[in-house]
């Protein structure tokens, strides 16, 4: 049948060339239908718990989509006319910025203060240009002594401020005509960061003086479009150009080269056109399949191809050589290209859905891979015009020596890799959960390195949101409630990992104290439910457009949002801090106990859920990949022990990783499921070629080694070192989570290659005698 | 011969545009609005006094919503805005707290509440006129008596809106300082001038919110007033419904009425 088939692609190469170059077409027009999606929310699926809380939370006050633009004069000095005008300016300026419907500054801050039986509610400041050294100097103090502002807009030393712009998208817009459409995320996304960049160099150009650093939420989404459009346009040509070194080393042909890049090109255009027809959204993960499948695609090429070229070099025409490597090769590159596969599919257990997508979308492109190397490729090369030098290459030998080797120092190979692997296994444990999402982008992209400074300089990028809730309308303002509120800021503000609490406490006690001619021995909260409920509706009465209360509190005063923002924090703090709180809150204030709510939360659990969820995808993955193992090798004593290969490296490889890491979280945890696929493709190859040498040829167990060696040998080693040097251009992702999977992906395939070589032969030689039963 | 027809034809254009140019020039846009404004104005004039009883319902995102009951008494001002007494009589903690208003064309207005918990009259010294009232959706300058002087006025045209009615679509800028808005686009029934919708756009130029009332029932034989406004965020999808109830015209309110003490004794 597989010769059926081979004579049939060297007879009809017109034809398919035509009818691959048709199905290329049709899979790639679904490509009109792709489009980015940079939410961070997208990471988690809909039914995530601490997803739905979030936006509970979210619908409830006002929404956390913000950006923050710090200010930092290079004085150091923020109470400055000049300084304090560029803010009055920009302040009054963000509210330009689309979809904006808050805008906080020291400037617009709502100061109340008591006039005699006037109460005063207005901006800080105003004209700073005209404020005299007194004023400047009243306005420092209340700014620094509002806890509102403290941490948040100002920092201590007053050297930088804040502007943060509350941002709200809507789910439709309407166009000038008036007709409402779904909206563009994306879309949306872009057109605030632009507006925002313009407000930076509007001032860079007009207050030379102050630096301007961007961060926040928006910011953070913008950045996977930024960090995915840098790996674009620096990682892909990169990768591709090694890969095309690599091919042209091992077959010194340039057609060779020339087809194998068509099937590269022409497998990621089908993966992502079928994504589009799909309708698969594209994502930071998910544009890490380009590099991956063009890194697989290869390994199909480069093993019908060398077999061709072999065959051609011992002087049979290219018609004839190709019929045979067509012969050779088919049921190989079939079977792993199935393993790798179903490898990826199983990171539909993920979840995080883009990593669902991305296994999908790799999925398809080793599927397209395959077909194109099947059809495509054997067809394109002898239509290709060849020429092949007459020589033997000195590698044979290299590799003859090789397996002398390793057959001479079987013993202390099985004992002292045995010896490593366990070593590096036990080390697992070692690794740490962590997801920390702004380090998610390396220091390559400007979002990072200004919300490192914003971090170091003014306050925390990492927050959690507490909705207390006191089931009643209107219980906000009952004296018991604001005390326990009171008691739970104050215990969260001693917490080290704490920053700043913003709580609607200190704005009854403010108002107290106003409403008592401003006398300081009046700042504590109001004694009564009516007195409290009356401040509050005095105080909501004066606030200006956009400035109102329903960030703190809702619309029926029964709940209030705290929110404490955090430093940087790892999981492992993140989780220590939500436990301590969550008991606090159990034993003191067991009514108003509510779950904390934020990205910082759901990143911190996103790890460990994505792990367990990945343990069951490993398990079908492995089950499946194993029952092929049994089926292909016609021998379940085999298909046993080539679990031995297939899953050491994965175990070596998370080892290491604690040595040289030690640190763990979403993106990793595929990188067990995903490579299976891939390693077990090494052993596939080297079993069936030592199994042909054993039941066909009938040599003994050291020589059918020999024959493995010596086959594909250089094959596999040629081939590991492209899938090596694919993931490790990788590895050299702007985003981290790509990186990180790209690197401990090569580091399994490196070591995937070490077991087969180094540990496979000496097992297969010691496990003779009960193989063969 | 279709060169001739053409000719025709452009001549025809030419001299209904020209027609159309010379009605513009009896008449601009900005003109016409602030004549309309000026009729609608004086079709409401001289009302006197009325009270009223107002229910407010908000209602949040999440579909959640929060009742006040709100009694409301309002003297016309001649010269000058008009004065306005809420007293507040739901949620029950907020009970018997009472604001008075002094509304003024282009100065802010002037605003003191009384506290019951603290038994003394504070004045709002604030100039937030944008702000919301009582958290809803209706900022004060939505609700506060509409001078003539304080919107630039710009007629945009004349459509059907709803009921048979035909309606003047104008749009106005806010002349005053401190102003939420950019400008707002009113629809106007043509007969009554009963202002059956406002669109609001926001300092940016985006739309941020739409008034829709109905209900309008006339008092004194002249006096239109809405049962129902419903007003929409469209930026942040909460809204606020205002039931308007026991309307009383010309029920003998005074100055005296409307001061510092008033608000204690209520």
């Amino acid at each position: 049948m597989i010769k059926k088939y081979a004579d049939t692609v060297v007879k009809n190469r017109f034809l398919l060339i035509a009818l691959s170059l048709l199905f290329l077409l049709v899979t790639v027009t679904g490509a009109k239908n792709l489009h980015f999606n940079n939410d961070y929310r997208i990471f988690f699926s809909q039914d995530d718990p601490r997803l739905q809380a979030f936006e509970n939370l979210q619908n409830t006050y006002t929404k956390n989509d913000n950006v923050l633009l710090v200010l930092a004069p290079e004085d150091g000095k923020v109470f400055d006319r000049n300084t304090l005008k560029a803010i009055e300016d920009v302040t009054e300026r963000a509210w330009q910025t689309p979809y904006s419907i808050r805008v906080d500054s020291i400037s617009n801050f709502q100061h109340t203060q008591s006039l005699g039986d006037d109460l005063s509610v207005a901006n800080l400041y105003e004209n700073a240009a005209s404020l005299s050294d007194a004023e400047l100097e009243k306005i420092k103090n209340i700014a620094l002594s509002e806890p509102l502002l403290l941490h948040r807009l100002i920092s201590p030393d007053a050297h930088v401020s804040a502007i943060n712009i509350t941002l709200e998208f809507p789910k439709t817009e309407e166009d000038d005509d008036g007709v409402s459409h779904q909206a563009d995320p994306t879309k949306q996304t872009e057109k605030v960061v632009a507006s925002v960049r313009k407000l930076r160099n509007y001032i860079n150009n007009t207050y030379p003086h102050i630096k301007v650093y961007l961060s926040g939420i928006v910011m953070m989404n913008n950045a996977f479009g930024e960090a995915t459009i840098y790996d674009m346009s620096h990682l892909l040509p990169l990768a591709l150009l090694l890969i095309l070194a690599t091919v042209y080393l091992l077959l010194r042909n340039v057609s060779g080269v020339v087809t194998t890049m068509l099937v590269i090109f022409f497998s990621v255009m089908s993966a992502f056109g079928l994504a589009g027809w799909l309708g698969i959204e594209l994502s930071s993960p998910v544009m890490s399949a380009p590099v991956i499948i063009m890194t697989l695609a290869v390994a199909d090429c480069v093993h019908i191809l060398s077999t061709w070229i072999t065959e051609m070099r011992t002087g049979k025409d290219k018609m004839t050589a190709m019929r045979e490597s067509l012969r050779i090769n088919f049921t190989p590159v079939f079977l792993t290209s199935l393993t790798t596969a179903i490898g990826f599919l199983s990171l539909n257990f993920s979840d995080a859905p883009p990593f669902r997508d991305l296994g999908n979308v790799a999925a398809m492109g080793v599927t397209a891979a395959f077909l194109y190397s099947i059809f495509l490729l054997p067809a394109l090369a002898v239509v290709l015009p060849v020429r092949v030098q007459q020589k033997q290459t000195r590698t044979l030998t290299i590799m003859s020596n090789f397996s002398e080797w390793v057959i001479a120092h079987q013993k202390i190979l099985l004992i002292s890799i045995g010896a490593v692997a366990i070593a590096l296994i036990s080390l697992i444990p070692h690794n740490q959960l962590n997801d920390v999402f702004v380090k998610y982008f390396d220091e390559r992209i400007q979002f990072r390195t200004d919300t490192d400074f914003i971090v170091d300089n003014l306050t925390g990028i990492y927050f959690v949101d507490y909705s207390l809730d006191t089931r009643q309308s209107g219980n906000i303002s009952e004296p018991e409630n604001l005390r326990q509120i009171e008691m739970f800021s104050r215990w969260l503000a001693q917490q080290p990992e704490v920053i700043h609490v913003n709580t609607i406490t200190d704005t009854f006690k403010r108002l107290n104290k106003n409403m008592h001619g401003d006398d300081p021995a009046w700042y504590k909260l109001p004694e009564t439910r009516e007195l409290a409920a009356q401040y509050l509706l005095l105080y909501e009465m004066s606030l200006p457009y956009g400035l109102d209360l329903n960030n703190q509190i809702d619309i029926d005063k029964k709940s209030t949002r705290l929110s404490v923002t955090l430093h940087t924090l790892s999981t492992q703090e993140v989780l220590s801090f939500e436990k301590r709180a969550n008991d606090w809150m159990e034993k003191n204030i067991p009514e108003l106990k509510s779950i904390g709510a934020s990205p910082t939360i759901m990143f911190a659990h996103i790890g460990m859920k994505n792990i367990i969820s990945m343990l069951g995808g490993t398990t079908v993955a492995l089950f499946l990949i194993s029952l092929i193992l049994f089926v292909a090798l016609k021998s379940w004593r085999f298909g046993l022990m080539s679990l031995i290969p297939n899953l050491i490296p994965a175990g070596m490889a998370f080892g290491l990783w604690a040595i040289v890491n030690g640190e763990i979280g979403l993106a990793l945890s595929v990188v067990t499921a995903m490579t299976l696929g891939i390693v077990v493709d090494d052993t596939i190859h080297f079993l069936s070629k030592y199994l042909r040498a054993r039941r066909e040829k009938g040599l003994n167990a050291e020589d059918a080694v020999r024959y493995a060696f010596s086959t594909v040998g250089i094959a596999l080693w040629v081939t590991s070192i492209a899938l090596i040097a694919g993931f490790l251009v990788l590895a050299t992702s702007s985003f981290k989570l790509n990186a990180g999977m790209g690197l401990l992906t090569a580091i399994v395939i490196g070591l995937a290659l070490v077991t087969d070589f180094l540990l496979l032969p000496p097992l297969l030689i010691k496990l003779d005698r009960w193989l063969r039963k | 011969m279709i060169f001739k027809q053409l000719i025709k034809l452009i001549i025809l254009m030419l001299a209904l545009s020209s027609a159309a140019s010379a009605y513009a020039l009896a008449e601009n846009p900005q003109q016409k609005g602030l004549r309309i404004a000026k009729e609608a104005d004086a079709k409401d004039t001289g009302f006197g006094d009325f009270t009223a009883d107002m229910v407010m319902t908000l209602k949040n995102r999440a579909g959640k919503t929060s009742t006040r009951f709100i009694r409301i008494k309002t003297l016309e001002g001649h010269n000058d805005g008009d004065k306005s007494l809420s007293l507040f009589d739901e949620p029950a903690d907020v009970k018997g707290t009472a604001m008075l208003t002094f509304s003024h064309g282009l100065k802010p207005d002037d605003q003191w509440l009384y506290l019951p918990a603290l038994k003394r009259v504070k004045r709002i010294n604030s100039r937030n006129k944008s702000g919301p009232f009582m958290g809803s959706e209706f900022a004060f300058e939505d609700l506060g008596s509409q001078e003539v002087e304080k919107y630039h006025y710009k007629y945009l045209r004349e459509e059907p809106c709803g009921k048979g009615w035909k309606c003047h679509v104008i749009e106005r800028t806010p002349a005053y300082k401190y102003s939420g808005y950019s400008k707002q686009h009113v629809w106007l029934d043509s007969k009554e001038y009963r202002p059956v919708k406002v669109v609001f756009y926001d300092r940016k130029g985006s739309k941020l919110k739409t008034l829709t009332s109905s209900g309008f029932k006339q008092y004194l034989g002249r006096y239109w007033r809405p049962a129902t406004m419903n007003m929409v965020n469209h930026q942040t999808g909460k809204s606020t419904i205002l039931q308007w109830k026991n309307y009383k015209f010309r029920t003998g309110l005074s100055n005296r009425d409307f001061n510092k003490n008033a608000l204690k004794r209520q």
